[in-house]
């Protein structure tokens, strides 16, 4: 035997680029079919990309507000005890609770018994809904309110008849510029707007209120000096001790009848009851996430029936069981990187629409993001590992007999 | 028999499990050698499609050797009996079994694909053999708009653009009329002018005596094999 040397056949060997084009290539042909499956996919991941960009959006400008506010305001109001009193507590109770150590600044509001009207042909019922109150100059400093248009009360201000308007009490009156001479109708007397103050989102009664000074509301309107709500700013970290002390020392006869409350916590109630919302999204996200994979399961299982032609032919081309099941598995996961891809987009497009017309900062998690796409890989991955092990156990054979 | 041959089946045996097993190649001894241009013929039923599978490294033997260009596949893995598919023998198919998604340069390229060879090299060489079939003006056609002969000449490039050692050919023209069927023989004979060895699996006697060795194939045993008979007396 001098049989010439062949040499001993090597395995059949695919480039890893050759995975991704061939497994590119069944997506490719059937275009309809590939935007339908990854549709599925797209919108659980725009789901919830958008619910936590939306979320993390939303929550941002909530903190914003509060950080902007301050956590350290206090609310104390009179009357709250079973007896209700009088609603309004001693006159020195201003200057008492100014005497803790603790308290940065604090501003007492009072009721003024007079209704704001928009002119004297105003029936005097026909308030809707605006009250008069008296403040101190201190009060917007306490609230850290801001003037829309106007001044704040000072000291000449504050002892004539003129009110300052909250937001909501100049929308409902008609006055939106001060650069005319403006007034309206207090109790019997025309009295001037002096300014209109934005919107105090810690203290919404104020909201509705006209506010003068509380010398002029004694002197003009009989307004008696004793304070029915009192603002408290407090020294960071002393909240708590600050907010026992408080009932005893403004009204040192009937503490039990003071409420004191903080209003951001409203507002953190707030965002609190959002993550709860964000979570509940989520999981609906979650659940279009996994019906889109099983879509791309099923598509799959569909394929590789339909192309045993193909699967036969590739074995006799020299592919191995393993070339096949890589080829489906990339398939699938090209599927749904490209639900992914677009699933994103569309999240991030939806949290930058609705952010816009919030006017909130957009803030899109990146985690969010790069989380999305990659829990679309995984899905597709997850989704293709059935079909792609049924498409490689086929016998060529079997497969070739299509 | 100083070369080693093309193809070389010893004493094959092919049995299918069942009660009693259906043996569907019974003791087989055939061997084909480099150049040589050979006709398998039978009825159907009669094994020829075991035989081809077999030949073809698709399916095992149950006993007995199969040996392609001096490799014994029985000593050979699985990945690398598909090895040797990818680089040692061409498949044609009776229902050609060409990707619609892609052009008749893709199709071809795909007979280079396990080798691992390069894209761009594959696309040379494909351009090549399709121009080799006749094809030359229809590289980036799909197949899908293309008459039966030419598609089967699209399915013969890609059977020989990776140069095997053997091209086996199932039922080649039995999808085709018989214009389409006497080009697609014609472009066989002129391969085989050119050095190809080829083996044309069929049922069509007509088709069989045209070329220039007969394997007759009858309730898996060889009947008769035009090659031995002039040895044998």
């Amino acid at each position: 035997m001098t049989a010439a040397i062949t040499p001993r056949p090597t395995t059949s060997r695919l480039r890893p680029s050759d995975v991704l084009r061939v497994g590119a290539s069944g997506p490719r042909a059937r275009k309809m079919r590939t935007a339908l499956s990854a549709l599925g996919v797209s919108i659980g991941i725009a789901a919830m990309v958008g619910v936590l960009g939306l979320s993390e959006s939303s929550k941002s400008a909530l903190l914003d507000e509060i950080s902007a506010l301050g956590t350290n305001l206090l609310t104390v109001e009179a009357g709250a005890g079973i007896g209700g009193g009088d609603g309004a507590f001693p006159e020195e109770a201003l200057a008492a609770v100014n005497r803790i150590e603790t308290v940065e600044i604090a501003s007492a509001v009072y009721d003024v018994d007079a209704s704001v009207l928009k002119n004297e042909f105003v029936p005097s019922g026909q308030t809707g809904g605006l009250t008069v109150v008296a403040a101190n100059e201190s009060l917007l400093d306490t609230l850290n309110g801001e003037i829309a248009e106007g001044a704040w009360l000072n000291e000449a201000t504050s002892t004539y008849p003129s009110v300052v308007l909250g937001s909501v009490a100049a929308e409902r009156l008609g006055i939106t510029t001060l650069t005319q001479p403006t007034y309206v109708y207090v109790g019997e007397q025309y009295v001037e707007v002096v300014g209109i103050l934005e919107e105090f989102p810690l203290s919404a009664d104020l909201d509705r209120s006209a506010i003068m000074g509380q010398q002029a509301a004694e002197v003009f309107y009989g307004t008696d000096p004793v304070p029915t709500t009192i603002f408290v700013r407090v020294e960071d970290g002393a909240i708590d001790t600050t907010r026992d002390l408080i009932p005893a020392t403004a009204d040192a006869e009937n503490p039990e009848e003071v409420s004191v409350s903080r209003p951001s916590d409203a507002l953190e109630a707030q965002a609190a009851a959002d993550d709860a919302l964000t979570t509940l999204f989520l999981g609906l996200g979650a659940v279009a996430l996994l019906v889109g994979g099983i879509g791309i399961a099923n598509v799959m299982v569909i394929a590789v029936i339909e192309r045993r032609g193909e699967i036969g032919l590739r074995r006799a081309l020299g592919a191995t069981r393993a070339h096949i099941r890589r080829q489906f598995l990339t398939e699938a996961v090209i599927l749904s990187a490209l639900g992914g891809v677009v699933g994103v987009a569309l999240g991030i497009g939806a949290t930058y629409l609705y952010s816009g017309l919030q006017g909130w900062r957009v803030i899109i998690p990146s985690t969010a993001a790069a989380g999305g796409f990659i829990a679309a890989l995984l899905i597709g991955a997850v989704a293709g590992l059935y079909p792609a092990m049924r498409a490689a156990k086929l016998a060529p054979t079997e497969a070739l007999r299509a | 028999m100083s070369r080693t041959a093309a193809l070389e089946m010893r004493n094959v045996v092919k049995e299918y499990p069942g009660f009693p097993p259906v043996r569907a190649l019974d003791d087989v001894s055939v061997r084909i050698d480099h150049g040589e241009l050979v006709a398998v013929v039978g009825p159907s039923g009669s094994g020829k499609s075991t035989l081809l599978n077999v030949m073809g490294t698709l399916d095992r033997p149950t006993k007995g050797v199969v040996s392609i260009d001096g490799n014994d596949t029985a000593t050979l893995s699985d990945k690398q009996v598909a090895g040797v598919r990818a680089r040692r023998i061409g498949f044609v198919f009776q229902q050609f079994f060409l990707l619609d998604g892609m052009s008749a340069i893709d199709n071809v390229a795909n007979g280079l694909i396990y080798q691992g060879v390069g894209v761009r090299e594959r696309r040379e060489r494909s351009a090549e053999t399709l121009k080799r079939v006749g094809l030359g003006h229809r590289l980036s056609h799909p197949p899908s708009h293309m008459s039966g002969g030419e598609r089967q000449r699209v399915a013969v490039a890609r059977a020989l653009v990776h140069q095997p050692a053997f091209v086996l050919a199932d039922e080649p023209t039995g999808n085709l009329d018989s214009k389409s069927t006497g080009a697609v023989m014609d472009l066989i004979a002129g391969l085989h002018d050119e050095g190809t060895t080829i083996a044309v699996i069929t049922h069509d006697t007509k088709i069989a005596a045209s070329l220039p060795r007969q394997v007759s194939v009858f309730d898996g045993r060889i009947e008769t094999d035009s090659a031995l008979q002039g040895s044998l007396t």
